[in-house]
């Protein structure tokens, strides 16, 4: 038994070291510079520990010198968690009927699909979040079209809002819901599809009662997917929002750069972090029960 | 009264198929009937249960079902529920919400619905395992799952793709029994398939044994044993001894043969339609094969010197092969008692009684 455990820790040793070096250290590093006071300069005063940063996130300091509640953070927080969740609820409002008419594909036409599914990968994200710039700009083909075809009138004006971030980020984590969801919608076996239709089910109720909930892991683990991602967008939010309204990702690299401040930067990623642990648990206990009853 | 289901001269190829899955089958099953569609795998038996199901349209011909036309009507319109051969039920469901699901989709009220699963849960004894997963139970349990979860909504024909094939020996003797009782006590038409010749004796009022596509026998179980329409079903149903032979006269139907294979003349009640001098293949199922005394007469007629290969004791019986002159083996299945002391190396006479041999044309 001695020698099965030993070979356990030898097979697992290079993911442990690369676990503790890549991500157990960065987090440790970034627990202490969170509690630490910022340097003159930006950088940290290393050894002088202080709670500032953590205060920050929800009081700040009046005029008078009084310490009062500010809700500015905590409202970007809510903003990106709505943009995720609705990023979230696109990209599976799009990607769920596109899984679906890939299983019905034959399979070489299935093949194809998926490749055409990963092909923006093969593209910079930045390059094509670029070339929304220029379809979604007033004057840009989406402009042009909606006008030419008398759909709208004026400009569209919706370049650097959060619509524009929106529809960024849901095209860029489609394929991220599609490909789970495919599988999961693969591994059904049809002849279950066909004992529900022959029971007396109709294509919606095949869909809600057999197919979904047959495919919910693959939905799930799309969900989660999309939105730990989204939450911390930076690139999208940057370029199509425009950098106006505030996400977590461009605040936290705001703090790092411009704004100087690595405690809070710190603070920040490390509250996110922990929220998001906190909603994985608390779906994956969902999960767990919703299996459990019929 | 109307047929339950009318088939009426379909046909079903599929796309790069080379020869049609039914080539132009005709039937009519009537209400409240155990029938069986028998046949080899590919036969077309489980295409045309999809053509009833209505998982399958036909390429011509057509399905009434209680005297309505089908045409293209989805599986959900129709009185028609399946129990696959797989089962197929609902792995996220539990065994009552499986077996409810039909009539959810009947919309009927929650009460209802409750005290129908009540009801079916019982008639197939499947009391307390109304919230066990499906697959947290045995085959036979999950058979009867499948079994109730089609019957709940009461159906008019309920449709068996060889639901039985996955269980074992004992398991498959108990659910046939079961079957039998569950189509008597529910009145409900019962389409079932299977390749197995002795199921489908044991159980079905009437059965059609299928080939290539094509109906080769209606009938009841005995008829079809006793009388099979042409050699295939002779030999499919059942065991069967073929012997080739010639006609030597012939006295109104009853007819003479001398066989190929030895001198011996056999008689046989109805000679059919062959002529004197021309080549049949007769057919004598090995239990009405009796031994004779033995000494008898050489030229007696209907008796068989057949020279014992083999013997296989199976307590209630004993099968006795052997071989003509010419290879063509025959088998006996002797009760105990009339086996005496045959013994292999033995020359023994058998007796073929003239209403068991059925005459075919090779």
């Amino acid at each position: 038994m001695i020698g099965q455990r030993t070979h356990k820790i030898v097979q697992t040793a290079p993911t442990m070291v690369f676990l503790a070096v890549f991500m157990i250290a960065p987090l440790v590093l970034m627990a202490y510079v969170s509690v630490l006071e910022r340097g003159a300069f930006g950088g940290v005063a290393w050894g002088k520990l202080t709670g500032v940063a953590y205060e920050k996130l929800l009081m700040e300091h009046d005029l008078l010198g009084n310490l009062v509640f500010n809700g500015d953070y905590i409202s970007i927080f809510a903003r990106s968690f709505e943009l995720a969740a609705i990023t979230s609820a696109l990209t599976l409002a799009v990607g769920l009927p596109t899984a679906l008419y890939m299983t019905t594909l034959a399979p070489r036409r299935a093949t194809m699909m998926l490749f055409l599914v990963t092909l923006p990968f093969w593209t910079n994200l930045l390059v094509r979040n670029f070339a929304w710039i220029l379809i979604l700009r007033n004057g840009g083909q989406l402009d042009r079209f909606l006008q030419g075809t008398g759909l709208t009138r004026g400009p569209l004006d919706i370049l650097y809002t959060p619509v524009a971030t929106g529809i960024g980020l849901t095209y860029s984590f489609l394929p991220f819901m599609i490909l789970p969801v495919y599988v999961a919608l693969q591994r059904i076996d049809p002849r279950l599809i066909e004992a529900a239709f022959d029971l007396g089910a109709d294509r919606l109720r095949v869909l809600t009662r057999v197919v979904i909930p047959l495919a919910a892991p693959g939905i799930a683990a799309g969900v989660v997917l999309v939105f730990v991602p989204c939450l911390g967008a930076y690139v999208s939010p940057e370029l199509l929002g425009g950098g106006k309204s505030l996400m977590i990702g461009n605040l936290i690299e705001a703090q790092f750069g411009a704004s100087r401040n690595w405690p809070f930067g710190a603070a920040l990623a490390l509250v996110l972090v922990g929220v998001l642990l906190l909603s994985l648990a608390l779906l994956s206990r969902l999960q767990r029960r919703t299996r459990r009853t019929p | 009264m109307t047929a339950a289901i009318g088939i009426s001269a379909v046909r079903k190829t599929f796309p790069g198929a080379e020869h049609p899955a039914l080539a132009g089958v005709s039937l009519d099953i009537a209400e409240n009937e155990f029938f069986t569609l028998l046949g080899p795998s590919g036969c077309g038996k489980t295409t045309l249960l999809r053509i009833i199901a209505g998982f399958e349209t036909p390429d011509a011909g057509e399905l009434r079902l209680g005297g309505v036309a089908m045409g293209t009507t989805p599986p959900n319109k129709r009185s028609v529920n399946t129990v696959f051969q797989s089962y197929a039920l609902f792995p996220h469901m539990s065994v009552a919400a499986n077996i409810a699901f039909a009539l959810e989709m009947l919309g009927r009220p929650r009460d209802a619905i409750r005290a129908r699963v009540a009801e079916v849960m019982r008639l197939l004894r499947l009391e307390g395992l109304g919230d066990r997963r499906p697959n947290q139970l045995s085959g036979g349990q999950q058979q009867r799952v499948a079994l109730g979860r089609a019957l709940a909504s009461a159906p008019k024909v309920l449709l068996l793709d060889e639901p039985l094939s996955a269980l074992d020996l004992k398991l498959r003797r108990d659910m046939q029994i079961e079957l039998k009782r569950l189509q008597a006590e529910t009145g409900i038409t019962f389409v079932f398939v299977t390749h197995d010749q002795e199921e489908a004796l044991t159980m079905s009022n009437r059965i059609a044994v299928m080939r290539g596509g094509a109906v080769m026998q209606v009938g009841g179980p005995a008829e079809i044993y006793d009388r099979p329409a042409d050699l295939f079903v002779a030999d499919f149903i059942g065991e069967a001894n073929l012997m080739p032979a010639v006609l030597v006269d012939r006295k109104g139907p009853q007819g003479r043969f001398r066989l190929t294979g030895s001198d011996a003349l056999v008689v046989a009640n109805d000679a059919g339609t062959i002529g004197v001098g021309e080549p049949a293949m007769l057919m004598v199922r090995p239990e009405r094969i009796g031994l004779g005394p033995l000494n008898a007469a050489p030229c007696d007629v209907g008796v068989i010197a057949l020279r014992v290969d083999a013997l296989a004791y199976s307590g209630s019986d004993l099968m006795l092969h052997g071989a003509l002159a010419d290879g063509t083996r025959l088998r006996a299945r002797l009760s105990g008692a009339a086996a005496g002391d045959a013994a292999v190396g033995d020359t023994v006479e058998l007796i073929v009684p003239p209403d068991a041999v059925r005459v075919y044309r090779p």
